[in-house]
C-alpha cells in the first residue's frame, strides 16, 4: 500500500462513501505529486466537495485509503490535525470570521502553535507582524486591515480566505471554486495568484469556470458520480466522448 | 507576568468598571457601618445584602457570557455550577455551626442527626477547614464542567443539543439534591449558618465584608474574563462562535478551546455561588432549577452578550426589577420577565450595551471595534 | 387457631362480603332450630346440626363454632339455648341468633351442651360446607385462601368435599393447594407431600411462594421439590412483574409520545426549539377543563362525551396559540435557534402566569368519564382503563400524524421544507404558510396531549413544565426529523424509566436515565435515527 503511494503528496485509492444509500464517492482513485497543481471539474453532485471533505477529515470514507505524504493515513485524523499537517482548504462559500477584522483573520490563520494555553499567552512577534503585512499586501487588503471581515465584498472575502490559506503555509491547498462570484478581472487575477502559489506548493482547484481552468493550464481530472471519468490536459478531456456525454447529455 | 497580562488587557471601559467595583467595595460598607442612620447616604444592612446578592449574580452572568457571548455555547445549566459552589460553601458553614445546632451534635449537621445518621459521609470530610472548602468551591464545579465538556465537545455536541443536555444536567442534579439520601439536606438544603471564618455571619461587619468580597471577586472575574477574551485565545473563541468548522480547518482544536473557557466559566459560577450563600443564608435544591439557569441567560441578553460590561448591567437591572416587582406587583413579575425574554431577543439582540452604543455612538458598532480602539490607545500610552 | 375458629372468622368475613340479607332465614325459624341443639342425645344434636346447616344462613357457622368450643348452654327452665360467658360466679347469656343480651343467670340454671368427636366432625363439615361451599364465589375463594394460610390438618375433609363440588377453576386450585399445605404440615407420607408441593406449585402466586419457603430448607426429597417449585414460582412471578413494569412503561411512553410528538414536528421541520411547548399541553388541559365545566353546567347528560368534545376544542386552542406565537415572534428568529429558545421560554412564562391569573394557581379537577374509570386484570397485571385509552389515543394520534405527513398536500410541503427550504420556496411552496401551519399542527397535538394528561395528572399552570425536559429528551434521543425516532424514543424512555424504578427508586431511576441520555448524545450527537449526509450539516 505504501509502496504505490511512495513519492506522492496525496494518494486516494478505491475510496467510497455513501449517505443513506446514496453513493457520493464511488471507488475514487487519485494521485497528486508534490508541487503539482490539479484542476478538478465535474457536474453538480459529482462528489467534488465530498472528496475535499474526505481529504480534510470532515467525512470518513466507508472504504479505501487516503494517504498524505505517502504514508500518513488521513482517514484516522481529525480536521485540526490534518490542517496542522499542512493541508489547507478554501470553502466554496467564502467563510471568514465576520466579527474579526481582516488583520485578525490573517493573524488567526498564521502558522504557529495552536494550543489553547499557547494562544492565551500569545504575544504577536515582529516577525509575525511582518508576515501578516506581507500577506495583506499579497491579497490587496492592506488598506482594509482594520475593517470587520463582514464588511468586505464577496470577491474580497474570497481573497481574504485565500490569504488565510496562505498564512497557514500549507503544503497542499484545496481550493473550492475560488472564482465563484468574482468579476472577470478578479478571476484573472485569482488565476495568476494561484499559479504563483503553485510554484512552491501543491494545489487542487475545484472549479466550474472553464475559462478559469484554461487560464490555469494544468492537468485536469473530470469527476462524475463519485468516480474519475477522465484525466489529462483540458483539451484532451474536452475531446473525450464520455465527458461530452456527461456535460451535454445524450 | 500574570499581573501584567491581566492588567494590560483592560481597555478604558474595563478600567472604569474595575475602578467602580473597587469603589463600591469600599464605599457601600462605609455607608452601612460609618454613616449614621439618619443620613441620606446611609446604606441599610438589607440594602447592603441585596446589593451583595446582585453582585454575585453579576459574576454568574459574566460566566454565562464568557461561554455564550464569546464562544456561542448557550448553557441552560450554569445554575448548576453556581449551586455546586454554593453547596461547597454551605457545607463549610454547616460544619462551622458545630454543637450550636438544635441537636447539639458536635460534628453532624442537624439534618443528619434527624435522619439518624451516625457518622459524617466521606464527602463531608474536610469541609470544616476553610482552605479545603474554598478549594472545593472552585474544584467541584470545575471538575464537573471539565468532564461534561470533555465528553460533549469531543463528540461535537453543539447548538440547541448542547443547550438541552446542559438543561438535563442541572435537572438531574435538581432531582438528586432533593433526595435526602444524597446527604445535602434534601428539600430544605443547608441553612441556619452561624459563623464564617470565625466571624458571626449576621453581624453588620461580616455582612459588609462579604459585600466587599463579592465586589472585589467580581472585579477579579472581570479582569480575568477581559484578559481571556482579548487574548489570541479569545479571538479563537469568537472565531469558533462565528464559524466553528472553519476554525477547525485552520488547525485549531475547537474542543480544547471550548473546554478551557467552559471550565473557567464554571469555576467563576461556582465562586459566585459560594459568595451568594453566606449572604442569603441558605442554599437549597431550587438553585438547580432549570428556570433559574435560563433566567441567568436573560440577564446576559438584557445587558448585551459578547460584551463584558453587559452581563453586569443586565444582572443588576433585571434583579433590581425582580425585587421591585415582587415587592409591589408580584403577579406582574412573570409577565414582565416573559416579555423581557421576547422583547430582548426580538428587538435588542445586543442588549442595553448595544442600545447605548447605537444611541450614543450613533451607529451600531460591534464591541470588537471599540475594544480594538482601546487596545490601540493602550499601546500608544 | 383451631380450624373451627378460623371458619368462624371466615363466616364473619363472609357476612361482610355479602349483601345484608343474602342467605338468611328469619330469626324465629333460626332460633327454633338453635333450640333443637339443646335437647336429646348426641344423635338428636347431630340431626339438629344438620338442620341448622341446611338453612344456609350465614350466622350458622359462628353459632356452630360456639357449639364446638362448648360455649353454648341450654337454660334448664325452658330449654332455650344461649351463648354463655362466665361472669364471676354467674353466666352472662346472649341470644346466639340476634346477639341480644339475655341477662345474668346463676351457674345452676343452665346446662352446657356437650359435644363429642363425632359431633365436632359434624360441626366442622357443616361450617366448611357453609363457607367453602358458599354459593358466593368470593366467599369460597376467601375461605380457601384463609385455609391455605392456616395449613390446618382438620380442614382436609371439608376441603375434599368442597373440591369435589367446586366448578371455578382457580378456586378449585386454591382449595387443592390449601389441602396440600395442610397435608405438608401433617405427618403424611413423603409421596403425598411431594404431590402436595406439586399442587401448591401449580397454584403459583405470592402465597404459595411464602408457604413453600417454609420447606425449602427441609431435607430430602420434600425440600428438594420445594426448592425447585419455589424457584419456578419466583421466576414466573418475576415474569409477571416484568410484564407489569412493561405495561407501566408503555403507559408512560405513550404520555411522553403525546407530549413530544408535536415538539418533534416543530423542531424537525423548522429547527425551532419551542420552550413553550409544555404550555401548549397545559392550554389543552385547561381547554378540557373549561369544556367539561360547561358540560357539567349546561348539559350534564353529555358528561361521558365531554372528553370527545374537548378534543377539537383543545386542538384548536393550542393550535391557534401556536400560530399566533409563530407569526408574532418565532418567524423573526428563523436561523437563530438559541434566540428562539429564549423567546419561547419568555412566552411560556407569560402563558403560565396568564392561566394562573384566569383560573387560579390551584389544581383543577377534570373528571373521568365512566367508560374510562376502573381497571381490569390481565393475569397478574392490573390495567386501568384510563391508561389503556391513553396508549390507544397516543398511537392513534401518531398514526394520524403519519398519515397527514405522508398523504396530504400539507405533509408533502412540510417534508419539502424540512429537506430543503430554499428549494421548496423556489418551486412555489409558500414556506411562511407552511411554517405557520406546521407550528399550529405541532402545538395542536400538544393540546391533544393536554386532554389525555388531564386524566392522569394535576391540571395546574405548571403542568407543562413537568413534561418539557422529558419531551426534549425523547426528541433528542430519537433523532430529529423522524417521527419513528420519536415513537421509539418515547417508548424506550418510558419503559426504561419504569424498569429502572423498582431497583433504583423513582427519582434515582430518572436521574440515571437523564445521565444515560447525556452520555448517549455524546455517542450519537444527532440521536437514534439521525439523518446523515451533507444536507444536515449545512
Amino acid at each position: 500500500m505504501t509502496g504505490k503511494a511512495e513519492g506522492s503528496l496525496l494518494y486516494l485509492d478505491d475510496v467510497s462513501v455513501s449517505f443513506d444509500g446514496f453513493r457520493a464517492i464511488n471507488r475514487l482513485s487519485l494521485v497528486l505529486e508534490p508541487g503539482e497543481m490539479r484542476a478538478i471539474i465535474g457536474p453538480n453532485g459529482a462528489g467534488k466537495t465530498t472528496m475535499m471533505d474526505i481529504i480534510t477529515g470532515k467525512t470518513r470514507p466507508d472504504t479505501g485509503d487516503v494517504l498524505f505524504d505517502g504514508s500518513v493515513d488521513l482517514t484516522r485524523l481529525d480536521e485540526a490535525t490534518i490542517a496542522n499537517l499542512g493541508i489547507g482548504r478554501k470553502f466554496q462559500k467564502p467563510t471568514v470570521f465576520e466579527s474579526h477584522t481582516v488583520e485578525d483573520n490573517i493573524a488567526l490563520a498564521l502558522k504557529g502553535r495552536r494550543g489553547a494555553f499557547a494562544s492565551l499567552f500569545h504575544r504577536r512577534s515582529v516577525a509575525e507582524q511582518g508576515r501578516i503585512d506581507a500577506l495583506l499586501s499579497t491579497i490587496r487588503l492592506s488598506d482594509k486591515r482594520d475593517l470587520l471581515a463582514a464588511r468586505l465584498s464577496h470577491g474580497q472575502k474570497q481573497w481574504l480566505e485565500i490569504g488565510m490559506l496562505l498564512a497557514q503555509e500549507p503544503r497542499l491547498l484545496l481550493v473550492d471554486e475560488p472564482a465563484a462570484g468574482m468579476t472577470d478581472a478578479e478571476t484573472a487575477e485569482t488565476a495568476i495568484l494561484l499559479k504563483e502559489i503553485a510554484k512552491t506548493q501543491s494545489v487542487v482547484v475545484v472549479e466550474h469556470d472553464m475559462t478559469f481552468v484554461r487560464a490555469l493550464g494544468v492537468k485536469v481530472t473530470v469527476l462524475h458520480e463519485g468516480s474519475v471519468l477522465a484525466e489529462g490536459s483540458l483539451d484532451a478531456v474536452s475531446a473525450n466522448p464520455k465527458v461530452i456525454e456527461v456535460y451535454l447529455g445524450r | 507576568m500574570i499581573t501584567s497580562f491581566l492588567i494590560d488587557s483592560l481597555d478604558r471601559r474595563g478600567r472604569v468598571v474595575v475602578a467602580l467595583l473597587v469603589a463600591l467595595a469600599l464605599l457601600v460598607p462605609a455607608g452601612n457601618l460609618l454613616v449614621p442612620q439618619e443620613s441620606a447616604f446611609h446604606v441599610s444592612t438589607y440594602q447592603l445584602t441585596l446589593c451583595g446578592k446582585y453582585l454575585t449574580y453579576a459574576l454568574l452572568a459574566l460566566s454565562v457570557d464568557l461561554v455564550w457571548g464569546y464562544c456561542g455555547i448557550l448553557s441552560l445549566g450554569h445554575g448548576a455550577f453556581f449551586a455546586l459552589g454554593g453547596y461547597a460553601m454551605g457545607m463549610y458553614l454547616m460544619r462551622q455551626i458545630g454543637s450550636r445546632g438544635v441537636y447539639a451534635d458536635p460534628v453532624l449537621p442537624d439534618f443528619m442527626v434527624f435522619l439518624n445518621w451516625k457518622e459524617l459521609p466521606w464527602f463531608w470530610q474536610g469541609f470544616d477547614m476553610a482552605w479545603y472548602a474554598f478549594l472545593m468551591v472552585a474544584l467541584v464545579p470545575g471538575v464537573l464542567a471539565f468532564l461534561f465538556g470533555w465528553l460533549s465537545f469531543r463528540s461535537r455536541v453543539t447548538g440547541v443539543y448542547l443547550s438541552i443536555i446542559t438543561q438535563a444536567l442541572t435537572y438531574a442534579l435538581l432531582l438528586a439534591f432533593f433526595r435526602n439520601d444524597m446527604g445535602f439536606g434534601g428539600n430544605n438544603g443547608l441553612t441556619d449558618f452561624k459563623d464564617i471564618l470565625g466571624f458571626p455571619i449576621q453581624e453588620p461587619g461580616t455582612r459588609a465584608a462579604l459585600f466587599s468580597a463579592s465586589a472585589l471577586m467580581l472585579a477579579l472575574g472581570f479582569v480575568i474574563a477581559s484578559a481571556v477574551v482579548r487574548s489570541k485565545l479569545g479571538k479563537v473563541l469568537i472565531a469558533i462562535r462565528d464559524a466553528e468548522s472553519r476554525t477547525r480547518f485552520i488547525g485549531y482544536r475547537v474542543e480544547r478551546y471550548k473546554l478551557f473557557v467552559w471550565t473557567l466559566s464554571a469555576v467563576m459560577a461556582g465562586v459566585a455561588g459560594a459568595l451568594y450563600v453566606p449572604q442569603v443564608g441558605i442554599i437549597n435544591p431550587s438553585e438547580f432549577d432549570p428556570a433559574a439557569s435560563i433566567e441567568a441567560v436573560i440577564w446576559v441578553a438584557v445587558g448585551g452578550r459578547g460584551t463584558l460590561v453587559g452581563p453586569l448591567i443586565g444582572a443588576v437591572a433585571v434583579n433590581f426589577g425582580k425585587t421591585w416587582f415582587t415587592g409591589v406587583l408580584p403577579e406582574v413579575w412573570l409577565y414582565a420577565l416573559g416579555a423581557l425574554f421576547v422583547v430582548v431577543t426580538l428587538f435588542l439582540p445586543r442588549g442595553i450595551v448595544g442600545l447605548w452604543e447605537t444611541m450614543v455612538v450613533g451607529r451600531p458598532k460591534p464591541a470588537k471595534e471599540i475594544d480594538e480602539a482601546g487596545e490601540k490607545a493602550g499601546e500608544a500610552a | 387457631m383451631s380450624f373451627l375458629r378460623l371458619l368462624a372468622i371466615l363466616s364473619v368475613l363472609a357476612i361482610g362480603l355479602q349483601p345484608a340479607f343474602a342467605g338468611r332465614v328469619d330469626d324465629a325459624e333460626l332460633s327454633s332450630r338453635v333450640t333443637a341443639l339443646g335437647s336429646g342425645g348426641f344423635d338428636e344434636v347431630e340431626k339438629a346440626i344438620a338442620d341448622l346447616a341446611a338453612t344456609g344462613d350465614d350466622r350458622v357457622p359462628a353459632i356452630l363454632d360456639h357449639l364446638g368450643e362448648g360455649e353454648l348452654m341450654a337454660r334448664k327452665a325452658d330449654g332455650a339455648v344461649f351463648l354463655a360467658e362466665k361472669a364471676g360466679k354467674d353466666y352472662r347469656l346472649t341470644d346466639p341468633v340476634t346477639g341480644a343480651d339475655a341477662g345474668l343467670t346463676p351457674k345452676a340454671t343452665v346446662e352446657k351442651i356437650r359435644v363429642n368427636n363425632r359431633l365436632r366432625r359434624a360441626i366442622s363439615s357443616a361450617v366448611g360446607a357453609l363457607t367453602l361451599m358458599s354459593p358466593d364465589s368470593a366467599v369460597r375463594r376467601a375461605a380457601a385462601e384463609a385455609v391455605m394460610k392456616s395449613a390446618d390438618v382438620a380442614a382436609i375433609p371439608a376441603l375434599d368435599r368442597a373440591i369435589a363440588e367446586e366448578t371455578v377453576a382457580d378456586i378449585r386450585a386454591t382449595m387443592l393447594a390449601a389441602k396440600a399445605t395442610a397435608l405438608l404440615a401433617s405427618d403424611a407420607s413423603e409421596a403425598e407431600k411431594l404431590d402436595s408441593i406439586a399442587a401448591i406449585a401449580d397454584l403459583g402466586g405470592r402465597d404459595a411462594l411464602g408457604f413453600l419457603s417454609g420447606y425449602t430448607s427441609a431435607d430430602g426429597a420434600v425440600g428438594e421439590a420445594a426448592r425447585k417449585a419455589a424457584a419456578a414460582i419466583e421466576s414466573r412471578l418475576m415474569l409477571w412483574d416484568v410484564g407489569q413494569n412493561l405495561w407501566y412503561g408503555l403507559s408512560l411512553g405513550s404520555v411522553l409520545l403525546l407530549a413530544a410528538i408535536g415538539l418533534a414536528i416543530t423542531f424537525g421541520v423548522m429547527g425551532v426549539i419551542n420552550m413553550a411547548h409544555g404550555e401548549m399541553v397545559m392550554l389543552g388541559a385547561y381547554a378540557t377543563f373549561t369544556v367539561q365545566e360547561a358540560i357539567r353546567t349546561f348539559w350534564p347528560g353529555l358528561f361521558d362525551y365531554s372528553l370527545l368534545i374537548a378534543l377539537p376544542a383543545a386542538f384548536l386552542t393550542a393550535a391557534l396559540a401556536g400560530i399566533l406565537i409563530e407569526r408574532s415572534i418565532i418567524r423573526w428568529l428563523y436561523g437563530r435557534p438559541l434566540e428562539t429558545l429564549l423567546a419561547t421560554w419568555g412566552v411560556s412564562l407569560i402563558l403560565q402566569q396568564a392561566v394562573r391569573s384566569i383560573y387560579g394557581a390551584n389544581n383543577r379537577e377534570v373528571g373521568n368519564p365512566s367508560w374510562m374509570s376502573g381497571s381490569f386484570a390481565l393475569g397478574d397485571i392490573q390495567i386501568t382503563w384510563t391508561r389503556l385509552w391513553i396508549i390507544l389515543f397516543a398511537l392513534a394520534v401518531f398514526l394520524a400524524l403519519l398519515a397527514v405527513l405522508k398523504r396530504t398536500r400539507l405533509g408533502l410541503e412540510m417534508r419539502a421544507v424540512t429537506q430543503n427550504r430554499q428549494m421548496a420556496a423556489a418551486v412555489g411552496i409558500r414556506t411562511p404558510l407552511v411554517d405557520a401551519l406546521t407550528f399550529g399542527l405541532g402545538s395542536g397535538i400538544a393540546g391533544l396531549a393536554g386532554v389525555a394528561l388531564s386524566q392522569i395528572d394535576n391540571v395546574s399552570p405548571n403542568l407543562g413544565r413537568g413534561y418539557i425536559i422529558d419531551s426534549f429528551m425523547v426528541v433528542v434521543f430519537g433523532g430529529v426529523g423522524n417521527l419513528w425516532g420519536t415513537l421509539v424514543g418515547a417508548l424506550t424512555l418510558g419503559v426504561a424509566n419504569k424498569v429502572l424504578e423498582p431497583y433504583a427508586g423513582a427519582v434515582l431511576g430518572k436521574i440515571i436515565l437523564l445521565l444515560a441520555i447525556i452520555l448517549f448524545i455524546q455517542k450519537r450527537p444527532r440521536g437514534l435515527f439521525a439523518l446523515k449526509g451533507r444536507a444536515v450539516e449545512a
